[in-house]
């Protein structure tokens, strides 16, 4: 199944045009910064917001086509949407409101509680089944949103901003959730967001949008390679480690990738296993000589390109792992920094932040 | 700066600020609260209390009540089945012309009874009225004089404050929710049903309750275009102005019940007059 959009959309002033695919099995994120035209995009594609110009389509049904005036009203969209600020029912409890959708297309109202009941358990609610959106944590509130989303079992599952109205530690743990229900929706998954650590945890497939317009798509290393616009760069441009995080000492763990290891932080209550290190090109520190100091982790290699954004410019060294630092353009010219010359590079293992996977 | 000190009470600078009541004040407050009070003093002490079961359960008072009881319930039902969507379409569109429809709709709140009653006669009286002389020329219907005439009457005054009630009820609705039943495959009706009456319940029960309180105590109109016939248009507040005219102590008795009536509503919307 593949979600097709290709449409221009408006909300009073504001004018959002993007142009996108999303194939079932992998998942596409929408990022962008507040004001890009993410929750307009939201808005059309659920149904709300009928585009001004262009066509949304999941595989042959066509859900909108503005040249012949074609909308599918978004109560027969087979779209399940976690909206920003959740929108549960005050005034149904947890279990009502999965059960909704449900009961609005008619299946009885017995059945239609057992099967709310049945995936609340599974998303580990089986005791808050009675409870009102008001008295449920922000976390099980997340979750109750998500159950009512799926419950229907749809083609697309659109996800605005999950995890923005969390705190951090719910947020790693609903993080871990969306993502193992994510693998297991067999349907096209979108999520948007505006956060590029939310992006590249969970999307295999990045939509950039700025000012209403797709600014960059690609996977989260095609686009940390070549980011092609200052927002890319600050906001996708971060490195990434995968691999094992193994104990090493109080406090602190090895990451073991492929391509070498990293001394980083061990998170609170970790057990070991799968993660992603990221780390802000900004952190890193670039010399000729072996650097002295704290910094734990220290790797060497030879330039392979410069990019420059205004004043500044990014630089990928073939360390191990490879690395890419952002450093100022005067940095650059006293370093004397081409491409093929070795340097160091450096960081400080609390400068990277850990993602169980 | 000026906008933070409404949100720190007793800030210094305010000479009004809470706990420090002019003096000249407390004379005007007392002499509003006796306004009211007074009234309500001179009826509890003037009713014959000896005298009320009788009068109450008399022919003349059991009729009103009960016919008053209809009118007013008949009316909050019509306020409410014309009035929901008609805040709808005040709140929810624009058209030309909206802020002259919502003006007319109130009016009748601020609108002299007795003119009221007359405008009613104009559009249902039997020989002049717009469609009353039509509804009997054609049908033989005629609406003066018949319990309906005293509905429609009462209906008229209440209308405005069911459509205000609901129009708040509305507004303080998050529209959200709706779209987002819609996007759970929720129909229209379904949405309304399940998501938008149950949310405006608060609103809906004080467009009930204001409309009903306001229908059962309609005087003006309901004497002018229904007349004063017992059994038929005679409600309550008829039968007190009828009684002040033969029997006093019957008109004071009666006013006791409806005052007790009125009590009875602002219990039920404390959560709305008395915070």
């Amino acid at each position: 199944m593949t979600l097709v959009v290709d449409v221009t959309a408006r909300r009073g002033a504001f004018e959002v045009r993007a142009a996108f695919e999303a194939e079932a099995g992998r998942t596409v994120a929408l990022l962008g910064p507040n004001g890009s035209g993410k929750s307009t995009l939201v808005s059309t594609i659920a149904g709300l917001l009928p585009p001004v110009e262009g066509t949304i389509a999941l595989d042959d049904l066509v859900l909108d086509a503005a040249a012949s005036r074609a909308h599918v009203p978004p109560e027969r969209r087979p779209i399940g949407v976690v909206f920003q600020d959740l929108l549960l029912f005050p005034h149904l409890s947890a279990t009502e409101n999965v059960a909704f959708p449900l009961r609005a297309r008619g299946v009885p109202k017995a059945e239609a509680r057992e099967r709310a009941s049945g995936l609340l358990e599974r998303l580990g609610l089986a005791n808050r089944a009675d409870a009102r959106p008001g008295d449920l944590s922000g976390g099980e509130a997340q979750r109750v949103a998500l159950a009512r989303a799926l419950v229907v079992e749809p083609g697309l599952l659109l996800l605005d901003e999950p995890l923005s109205a969390l705190d951090v530690g719910a947020r790693m743990r609903v993080r871990e959730l969306i993502r193992d229900e994510l693998a297991s929706f067999p349907g096209v998954r979108v999520i948007v967001t505006h956060d590029p650590v939310e992006a590249s945890v969970l999307a295999e497939r990045l939509v950039l949008l700025e000012d209403g317009k797709v600014s960059q798509t690609g996977t989260p290393e095609e686009i940390r390679a070549a980011p092609r616009s200052r927002y890319a760069a600050d906001l996708v441009g971060v490195n990434a480690f995968r691999g094992t995080l193994e104990p090493l000492e109080v406090g602190a763990g090895l990451l073991v990738t492929g391509d070498g290891d990293i001394v980083a932080p061990w998170p609170e209550g970790f057990t070991g296993g799968e993660v992603i290190g990221l780390l802000r090109p900004a952190d890193v520190t670039l010399s000729l000589d072996p650097p002295g100091g704290s910094a734990r982790n220290v790797v060497q290699g030879h330039v392979t390109s410069i990019s420059v954004e205004g004043d500044r410019a990014r630089v990928r060294i073939a360390s191990g792992p490879p690395i890419v630092a952002e450093v100022t353009l005067a940095s650059v010219e006293r370093l004397g920094l081409r491409d093929g010359v070795v340097t160091w590079a450096s960081f400080k293992a609390v400068e990277v932040e850990i993602l169980p996977t | 700066m000026a906008t933070d000190s409404r949100h720190s009470p007793g800030s210094a600078s305010s000479p009004l600020r809470k706990g420090r009541i002019p003096a000249g004040f407390v004379v005007l407050a007392t002499l509003g609260v006796a306004l009211v009070a007074l009234p309500l003093l001179g009826l509890v002490l003037r009713t014959p209390w000896s005298r009320v079961l009788e009068i109450l359960t008399s022919e003349t008072a059991r009729t009103a009540l009960r016919l008053s009881l209809i009118v007013a319930t008949t009316a909050a039902a019509i306020s409410f089945v014309l009035g929901f969507p008609l805040a709808w379409v005040l709140v929810r569109s624009t058209f030309p012309g909206k802020t002259l429809v919502r003006a007319v709709v109130i009016l009748p709140l601020v609108m002299p009874p007795v003119v009221a009653g007359v405008g009613l006669l104009a559009a249902f009286g039997r020989r002049s009225g717009l469609i009353g002389s039509w509804l009997y020329d054609w049908f033989g219907i005629q609406l003066t004089f018949t319990t309906a005439a005293a509905v429609l009457a009462a209906t008229f005054v209440s209308f405005p404050l069911a459509v205000l009630a609901l129009e708040a009820g509305l507004r303080g609705l998050d529209e959200r929710l709706e779209d987002a039943a819609a996007t759970l495959g929720a129909s229209r009706w379904y949405v309304l049903r399940r998501v938008t009456l149950p949310l405006m319940g608060p609103q809906i029960a004080a467009a009930l309750v204001l409309s009903w309180a306001r229908a059962l105590g309609e005087f003006g109109a309901t004497i002018t275009f229904a007349g004063n016939l017992q059994g038929r248009t005679q409600t309550l507040p008829l039968a007190v102005f009828e009684q002040l005219q033969t029997d006093t102590d019957a008109a004071f008795a009666v006013s006791m019940l409806l005052i007790l009536l009125a009590f009875a509503v602002i219990l039920a919307l404390r959560g709305r007059f008395l915070r």
